[in-house]
């Protein structure tokens, strides 16, 4: 009995010899094809393959694999082929920070391409501001960001809350009521659209924060058919969209009468959602899956060969798909992988992208994007009703709109 | 006005869920002191029954995922938890094991997007602010509620599963197989968490962390209500539903939910066993 | 007779022999090799005295010098990190193997003590501006509360006073109405997630679900230099190693024993004139008062902190790994909290899709096969061994 602790230090430093083995040996099985030498160019690929944000991230993934394998097969870039380093965020903004610095310490990739949540985002800035290496963020956010190591190819308020306010002013619709998840980008966005309201006329009938993973949504139903708007305004987030869609349509309020515009619904959670409770909302992202360009026609083609014919694709997916060609494109004009000068080089690169023609903006590291909004369709894709015409300039700060000025 | 009338059903229904929730953790945890952490998990089974059987009719899916849930529930009790009486707290984690697996399991087998569910035509619409949805909810409790104490207490067998809650030696010395009888429990109590699966289809997503979202509030219920007891768990899955639809009301979801944990917290220091306490003789 | 149902070691304590010298090391590690007989107390027990001390002085060699020149500055930053979770998962020991206290908040003073140093930092980086997260959280003045979080001696006091103090008050409400076992265990996991929410939804205060990160500079060092992450991993090793030391003599003093007989059986302590409650309290508060120091040490050396960190699945996993190394023995816990760290970034890492499977089947066998852990698994083997000698 007495021995007991002992056996358990000695299987501590047993345990603790072996993970020193294991970690010295790392560095020469993975550190020799380092960026810039070898025969490859290690990339990384930073998204949540487990927990509650797998859901989502793991088609970001899949698009950024077709991504490097159809970059590989037209050549790859500089002559080398693109090799992912696939890591799990599972979920969890420290694991993020971890594996970010893994990526850039152990692996020593050229560039990571990663993230969903803002808080996400917000965990592996500092490694990657302090490491000075690039990560290249998919997905649409609160904007009031601008680090010089991150590009940002989804859109940002301006190019996504703006526009889907625009709309519904268009439309009359001057009473809203706001709904989100309880964090940071429902917050922001809601900041954005009061100062918006104020400005345009517009009334805010209440504003109400649920708790990520929140199911049970009848007396939020309530306020709202009490407050009777004319609109809603939803940035809930993941499974909370299908309770809330759920328990909303049972009350009988259609869309004719009380449209709900959602950001964070895309063609991936129609089907979670059931078709039937949330046809006929409105959406507003950069890309459909209907979009009607060549390049896009390739994209889901390309995407369904590879991961089957019932995949659907949606916008982050698409954002992600960009952010290996824009950065591919960049390393190409500035002939190496070197991070500074592939910076440099992104400056005004410019591609045709399914969703259309978008050109990185040198000043903020964001791109120029097309705003659509779009109706749910029966059949669960999304038809495009109304866009801007023109890719809008990314404004993570809003500084060009004169009715935000009090907001940074 | 009419806002905070409506709250009124609105809260009876929110109750009625966390009493279908947590109907099956007062008999597993409350007579065999298993703390049935995969619990959660048995719901998700009984939703994946009904998205299985989208079109054979919705109400075939509440016998079948009852016998899909119980027999996952039968299976736990006979490989695992019978070796574990008697340390109630060690069942906690090794069902905390199982139901990773099960997680993990429904996201091998139905992927990990949520499934889509659609509500029955005869469900849709409804009366005022409660939709037929929510009615059948609550319907769906009461006979549950009915059913279950007809079970214990016009029955035989019954009759057995409450002798052993109350005096599990006694029990077994008047001759009743504890071993079977808790076989039984357990399949009837997580029989009823596939029966709260199905309902929970029609308001809520249907995916592998389905589980997740439900345990703890179910417990808590299990906690306040006092351990095995049938007229507790009502009293307190309604008392928390309205509480939890009136404070959301007044102040929001997030202040709601944490004002519903500090009232179970404060409340169990007036009565440490909960609502209604099974009196026994034993010590510790 | 009930009184034995909860009790989990079926034979504990030996049955006092005067005869026998003090024991050298906890009595209290369990299994089956009670039944050693007197060869226990002969020449292998004042070997067994020394070989304690001196296979913890190896460890500590390997984990202070050894380690720090092996391991590549990321790794030895993940070290650092189970290391953390070890000094948790040394409270939980105390208050869950020792204490019969199934703890499933310690979270919540994880993060109050992490949150308390996360503060201080932030305060200190934005040297005399807001907090970048308040700025674009649309805070416009620095919250009472964080005021006084700008001086380092009070930040550094609240990581050991916030936890303790809620220990206390929660173990004073809990323990007094002898609420305890499965109850005591839902109740501080309700806390847990109760702290969750109320922590997102204030998040001009806390940061929201973004928690408390990107931090620069910590008591003058410099959070990016490998120099400082090498440093902080010392710290960490030297903490540990020394709150080892302070349970292990709390546990083979007067009042550990206090402690092991309340786990076995708290009326008959009651009987006996003493006061279990306060027995229970005081345990639950040093468990506490550990988990906020590894909240704190947390943040330098992993750079965040946020809600998700101290909700229930966290605080779950934390009480699995104690489970996994052996809640009876101290080493055990910190063991296992090491190896389920090391496994986790290991599965992750190499296939994160099957990491949920193994987990909770590794619960499952660990929890029918060997409830003692794998400490109980080396006991076993030596119990096996030393009656193989006897027989021979």
């Amino acid at each position: 009995m007495r021995n007991t602790p002992w056996r358990s230090w000695a299987a501590f430093a047993v345990l603790a010899t072996a993970l020193a083995a294991c970690g010295g040996q790392s560095p020469t099985s993975s550190g020799g094809s380092a960026a810039g030498d070898g025969k490859t160019i290690k990339v990384g690929i930073l998204h949540s393959l487990s927990g509650t944000m797998a859901i989502s991230e793991v088609t970001v993934k899949d698009a950024e694999l077709l991504a490097i394998d159809e970059i590989n097969a037209a050549g790859g870039v500089l002559g080398k082929k693109i090799e992912p380093v696939i890591e799990d965020g599972a979920s969890d903004w420290p694991t993020f920070a971890e594996k970010a610095t893994k990526l850039i310490a152990q692996d020593k990739v050229a560039t990571v391409f990663g993230g969903w949540t803002s808080a996400s985002r917000k965990a592996m800035l500092p490694v990657f501001e302090k490491r000075k290496a690039l990560l290249w963020y998919p997905v649409q956010y609160e904007g009031l960001e601008s680090s010089p190591y991150i590009f940002y190819t989804g859109a940002t308020t301006n190019q996504q809350i703006v526009p889907g306010l625009d709309y519904l002013k268009e439309k009359g619709k001057k009473k809203l009521f706001l709904v989100g998840s309880d964090y940071v980008f429902p917050r922001t966005a809601n900041k954005i659209i009061k100062a918006y309201a104020a400005a345009n006329g517009m009334q805010i009938l209440g504003e109400e924060y649920t708790p990520l993973g929140h199911t049970e949504y009848s007396t939020l139903v309530n306020k709202i058919v009490e407050a009777k708007p004319d609109a809603v305004f939803n940035t809930l987030n993941g499974d909370s969209n299908v309770a809330f869609f759920k328990q909303l349509k049972s009350t009988g309020i259609t869309a004719e009468q009380m449209p709900v515009m959602s950001v964070s619904v895309a063609e991936e959670e129609v089907a979670g959602i059931g078709v039937d409770n949330v046809a006929g909302q409105l959406v507003a992202w950069n890309y459909y899956q209907t979009t009607d360009t060549p390049a896009n026609q390739k994209f889901v083609a390309a995407f369904k060969a590879k991961y089957g014919q019932e995949k659907v694709t949606s916008d982050p997916m698409e954002a992600g798909y960009n952010a290996v060609y824009l950065w591919a494109e960049a390393a190409k004009k500035a002939g190496t992988t070197e991070v500074e000068a592939v910076k440099k080089a992104a400056a005004g690169v410019s591609l045709e992208r399914p969703e259309g023609q978008v050109t990185i903006d040198g000043d903020n590291q964001h791109v120029y994007k097309t705003a659509r909004i779009g109706v749910i369709q029966p059949d669960g894709q999304i038809k495009e009703v109304w866009n801007s015409g023109k890719p809008i300039k990314p404004d993570p700060y809003l500084r060009t709109y004169p009715w935000a000025g009090g907001l940074v | 006005m009419e806002g905070v009338l409506n709250q009124l059903p609105i809260g009876l229904s929110i109750g009625a869920v966390l009493l279908l929730i947590a109907l099956g953790l007062t008999f597993t945890f409350g007579q065999m002191g298993v703390i049935n952490m995969a619990h959660g998990e048995f719901i998700m089974a009984g939703a994946y029954t009904t998205y299985l059987l989208q079109g054979v009719g919705f109400l075939v899916a509440l016998p079948a995922a009852f016998v899909v849930a119980g027999l996952m529930g039968l299976v736990l009790e006979w490989v695992l938890i019978r070796r574990f009486y008697g340390r109630p707290l060690d069942t906690l984690l090794l069902t905390w094991g199982v139901s990773l697996i099960l997680q993990q399991l429904a996201r091998d087998l139905f992927g990990a997007p949520n499934v889509q569910v659609l509500s029955p035509e005869w469900l849709r619409g409804g009366i005022g602010i409660l939709p037929y949805n929510r009615l059948f909810i609550m319907a769906l409790a009461v006979l549950s509620v009915v059913a279950i104490w007809a079970y214990q207490h016009r029955t035989a067998q019954g009759r057995r599963m409450r002798a052993v809650m109350q005096n599990r030696r006694l029990a077994a010395t008047s001759g009743i197989n504890t071993g079977r009888v808790d076989r039984l429990t357990f399949f009837i109590g997580s029989g009823l968490a596939g029966v709260a699966g199905v309902a929970l289809t029609l308001i809520g997503p249907v995916g592998p962390a389905l589980g997740t979202y439900y345990i703890v509030d179910a417990f808590l219920v299990v906690v306040a209500g006092g351990l095995g007891r049938l007229r507790g768990a009502v009293l307190a899955a309604l008392g928390l539903g309205l509480l939890n639809s009136y404070a959301e009301f007044w102040t929001n979801a997030s202040l709601a939910k944490v004002m519903v944990f500090v009232v179970i917290i404060g409340f169990l220091q007036l009565r440490p066993q909960g609502l209604f306490v099974l009196r026994t003789r034993a010590l510790t | 007779m009930t009184a034995f149902q909860d009790s989990q070691p079926a034979i504990e304590a030996p049955p006092p022999d005067p005869a026998a010298p003090a024991p050298a090391e906890p009595s209290v590690t369990g299994g089956p090799s009670v039944t050693g007989g007197p060869s226990v107390t002969g020449g292998p027990g004042r070997r067994a005295r020394l070989a304690g001390p001196a296979a913890f002085a190896a460890v500590a060699v390997v984990m202070l010098v050894v380690m720090p020149l092996a391991l590549e500055p990321f790794r030895l930053g993940l070290l650092a990190k189970y290391l953390c979770y070890a000094i948790v998962a040394l409270g939980i020991g105390l208050a869950w193997g020792k204490g019969g206290m199934l703890t499933l908040g310690q979270g919540v003073f994880f993060g109050l003590g992490g949150y308390a140093m996360g503060m201080y930092l932030k305060l200190h980086d934005a040297g005399g501006d807001l907090p970048d997260f308040m700025v674009w959280s649309g805070v416009e003045k620095l919250p009472a509360l964080w005021g006084p979080f700008g001086n380092p001696a009070f930040a550094l006091a609240m990581v050991v006073v916030l936890p303790v103090v809620m220990a206390l008050l929660l173990g004073a409400l809990v323990f007094r109405q002898r609420v305890r076992g499965a109850y005591f265990a839902i109740l501080t996991q309700a806390l847990a997630a109760a702290l969750v929410i109320l922590l997102v939804g204030q998040q001009g205060l806390t940061g929201g679900t973004n928690g408390l990160t990107n931090f620069f500079d910590f008591f003058g060092q410099d959070l990016a230099a490998d120099s400082t992450q090498r440093g902080l991993y010392l710290v960490v090793a030297l903490v540990l190693g020394v709150l080892y030391l302070a349970a292990w003599q709390l546990v083979r003093s007067r009042f550990g024993r206090l402690l092991v007989a309340v786990r076995d059986g708290e009326d008959r302590v009651r009987f006996l004139g003493y006061d279990p409650a306060t027995v229970k309290t005081l345990t639950f508060a040093i468990s506490a008062g550990m988990a906020g120091i590894a909240g704190a040490l947390f943040v330098p050396v992993v750079g965040i902190i946020s809600p998700a960190l101290l909700g229930v699945v966290p605080s779950l996993e934390l009480v699995v790994a104690v489970a996994v190394g052996g809640r009876y023995a101290l080493a055990g816990a910190v063991l296992g909290a090491v190896v389920m760290g090391y496994a986790k970034t290991y599965f992750s890492e190499e296939l994160p899709e099957a990491w949920l499977y193994l987990q909770g089947a590794l619960f499952i066998l660990v929890m029918t096969l060997a409830p003692k852990g794998l400490a109980g698994v080396a006991a076993a083997l030596r119990h096996v061994r030393t009656s193989r000698r006897a027989a021979a």
